[in-house]
């Protein structure tokens, strides 16, 4: 997404004629506002949140929401098992849920595609190589493996980070790989080629910004995905650990009280389910817009 | 046919060896020493420590220690658990048909209501159905699966008390494996009650894993038949006055069903990863909460021996795929 920004920097009309494709998909502006919603809330928690994620209120334990009988509106979404309001630790929580979409992301892109772009210039064998190592990468289930990587590293936030990244890295090469193979058969790089162009400015200059469509799309699938899953380790306890207020840890912790209190378990999901749909609906409309095939011109 | 299935293989092997390198390598980089680990809390002597180096053959090198492993592998020897001393192998195969059962009917589920969802949503394209399946099958796609387990948790267990939390049957019945499907072990057990208890404890379980599994295959079956319904043996088949249910049923269905089967083929990782979730929120024995368990238990071989069975359980369904694939369109073969 902060790509898109970069080149309308330079070409204007780029970003209308995106924003043009884009908003024909009323479900995927949808999303962006909610997305757009879920950043200011991660980059303004601490202004946002009524208290802090970590102060015990002991006389108000187990606080259902407001509008049930016993709530009080002085903490809107009740408190949890230890007395903490539930509204103050799910907008803290959406920091750490934003910062795992934007360094999985980071990773396993900026690696990807260096890897991609590589395997796609590179001579046969190291090609060979490069794509039979992800295809092993590939043969684990990626929660399975990301699950294996933290218990190597131990568990915690950063290390759930790193492993995510790694499981998410092949798909990126992939993507990278076929489309610098389509593209490199292409006159353009060819008449480059002939004006002299160097391998790197080829890879980096010439072919790199015409691959950035699908995997613009992918980035956005990964943020989504990332979070997912990183709720999913904190939630199988080899994630952030607690009190860290991430969703999924919050929902691990909250597991013995659900019979009991329906809104620490049914908050937090909420916020992931909500946030992941978002970004899902953004990147259905990034493809709308970025795929030269659907493109009706 | 025969190149085709050859060159597939050919890419099987180097991705077998290095799932084997991946799984050998996973004791070797942990941090501290793997007998340690074994000894546990009460230590170990030097005499003991040396005795377990040499049987284990940590003393010899690492290019050696991998080719006896390799070899233990291909005969099925996986190495012994840390905890309940058996062998790895074993474990797995005892409780791989839990899974194996869990995974079977989400894939049931999961086909039985998102082939129908995805033909209504293609022929009532742009329609409020198209639309109302579409954002559903969104939703469910973007579900966090641990959560969405926990809601019906509380709702059909807890609220209305139909369905039991964990478990695959009630402690009540007790019978001998036969199959290791509970569904059929319990019909077979002859014990009145026990198939509707060991049915009762699939339900939730079921619709868990099924989600995601259901999403994608509703939007997969509504792509694809948009895609055959612009065919011209679809106009063709208008034109000689064929029922639209035929023509969506038959026709476009079969043809649409190409790409949806990869997906089904594909989606045995997910379903995998997803057992890992289900499996612990339900108790349900079988490999996915015996793997996170042995991540707590830091049971090494245990971990090792599952990652790698999985790992070749994903490949050879793929490859099965593949195959498949080819022998349905033969245009794949050709490439």
């Amino acid at each position: 997404m902060t790509d898109q920004t970069t080149t309308s920097a330079e070409r204007p009309s780029a970003l209308r004629e995106f924003w043009y494709y884009f908003s024909e998909n009323r479900g995927a502006v949808f999303g962006f506002w909610v997305f757009v919603a879920f950043v200011l809330c991660a980059a303004f928690a601490p202004l946002l949140a009524p208290y802090d994620a970590a102060e015990q209120f002991r006389e108000h334990i187990l606080l259902p929401p407001a509008w049930q009988e016993g709530g009080d509106w002085a903490f809107p979404l009740g408190t949890d098992p230890l007395g903490r309001d539930m509204l103050s630790r799910l907008i803290s929580g959406s920091r750490y849920s934003f910062f795992v979409g934007i360094v999985v992301v980071s990773i396993a892109a900026s690696g990807g595609i260096l890897i991609g772009l590589l395997s796609g210039f590179a001579p046969k064998i190291v090609d060979t190589v490069i794509m039979r190592v992800m295809d092993i990468i590939l043969a684990f289930p990626s929660l399975l493996l990301a699950l294996v990587l933290v218990a190597i590293l131990g568990p915690s936030l950063t290390n759930a980070m790193i492993a995510i990244a790694i499981v998410f890295q092949p798909h990126y090469v992939r993507l990278t790989r076929a489309s610098v193979l389509s593209e490199r058969q292409k006159d353009y790089v060819t008449s480059a080629r002939v004006a002299g162009a160097g391998l790197w400015r080829l890879m980096f200059i010439t072919v790199l910004p015409n691959c950035l469509g699908p995997l613009i799309v992918q980035a956005a699938l990964s943020f989504s995905t990332a979070i997912l899953d990183a709720a999913a380790l904190g939630f199988l306890g080899m994630g952030a650990q607690p009190p860290t207020p991430e969703w999924g840890t919050m929902l691990a912790e909250s597991r013995e009280f659900i019979l009991r209190a329906w809104w620490v378990v049914t908050f937090p999901g909420l916020a992931i389910l909500v946030t992941v749909l978002a970004i899902n609906l953004m990147g259905d409309g990034l493809r709308d817009a970025l795929d030269p095939k659907l493109k009706r011109s | 046919m025969f190149r085709y299935l050859l060159a597939r293989l050919a890419t099987f092997l180097p991705t077998f060896i290095g799932v084997t390198l991946i799984s050998f390598m996973f004791i070797r980089v942990l941090p501290g020493d793997p007998i340690i680990v074994m000894a546990g809390e009460r230590g170990i002597s030097e005499e003991r420590y040396q005795e377990l180096v040499v049987k284990l053959g940590y003393d010899k090198p690492v290019l050696a220690q991998y080719w006896d492993y390799l070899g233990g592998v291909v005969q099925g020897d996986l190495g012994t658990s840390f905890v309940t001393k058996k062998p790895v192998w074993d474990e797995f195969f005892a409780l791989f048909p839990a899974t194996l059962e869990l995974s079977i009917c989400a894939m049931i589920f999961a086909m039985a209501l998102g082939l129908p969802a995805g033909v209504i949503a293609a022929v009532n394209r742009g329609k409020f159905f198209d639309r109302a399946l579409m954002s559903s099958a969104l939703i469910g796609y973007s579900m966090p699966i641990f959560w969405w387990a926990l809601l019906l948790i509380i709702v059909f267990s807890g609220n209305l008390g139909w369905t039991p939390v964990s478990g695959r049957i009630d402690l009540l019945y007790y019978f001998d494996d036969v199959t290791g499907f509970m569904l059929i072990d319990s019909v077979l057990s002859g014990q009145e009650g026990a198939f509707k208890s060991a049915a009762r404890h699939l339900i939730l379980p079921t619709i868990v894993l099924g989600t995601i599994p259901l999403a994608v295959i509703a939007r997969q079956t509504r792509s694809a038949m948009l895609e055959v319904l612009g065919e011209d043996y679809i106009r063709t088949a208008r034109a000689k006055g064929m029922s639209p249910a035929r023509i969506n049923g038959v026709h476009a269905l079969r043809n649409a069903l190409i790409p949806v089967v990869t997906v089904i083929g594909l989606s045995v990782g997910t379903l995998l990863a997803g057992a890992i979730l289900t499996e612990t929120i339900f108790s349900w024995p079988g490999i996915g909460k015996w793997m996170v368990d042995s991540i707590f238990r830091r049971d090494y071989p245990v971990v090792q021996g599952g990652l790698l069975m999985i790992a070749v359980i994903v490949m050879i369904v793929n490859l099965t795929v593949d195959v498949l694939y080819g022998v349905i369109n033969p245009k794949i073969r050709k490439r």
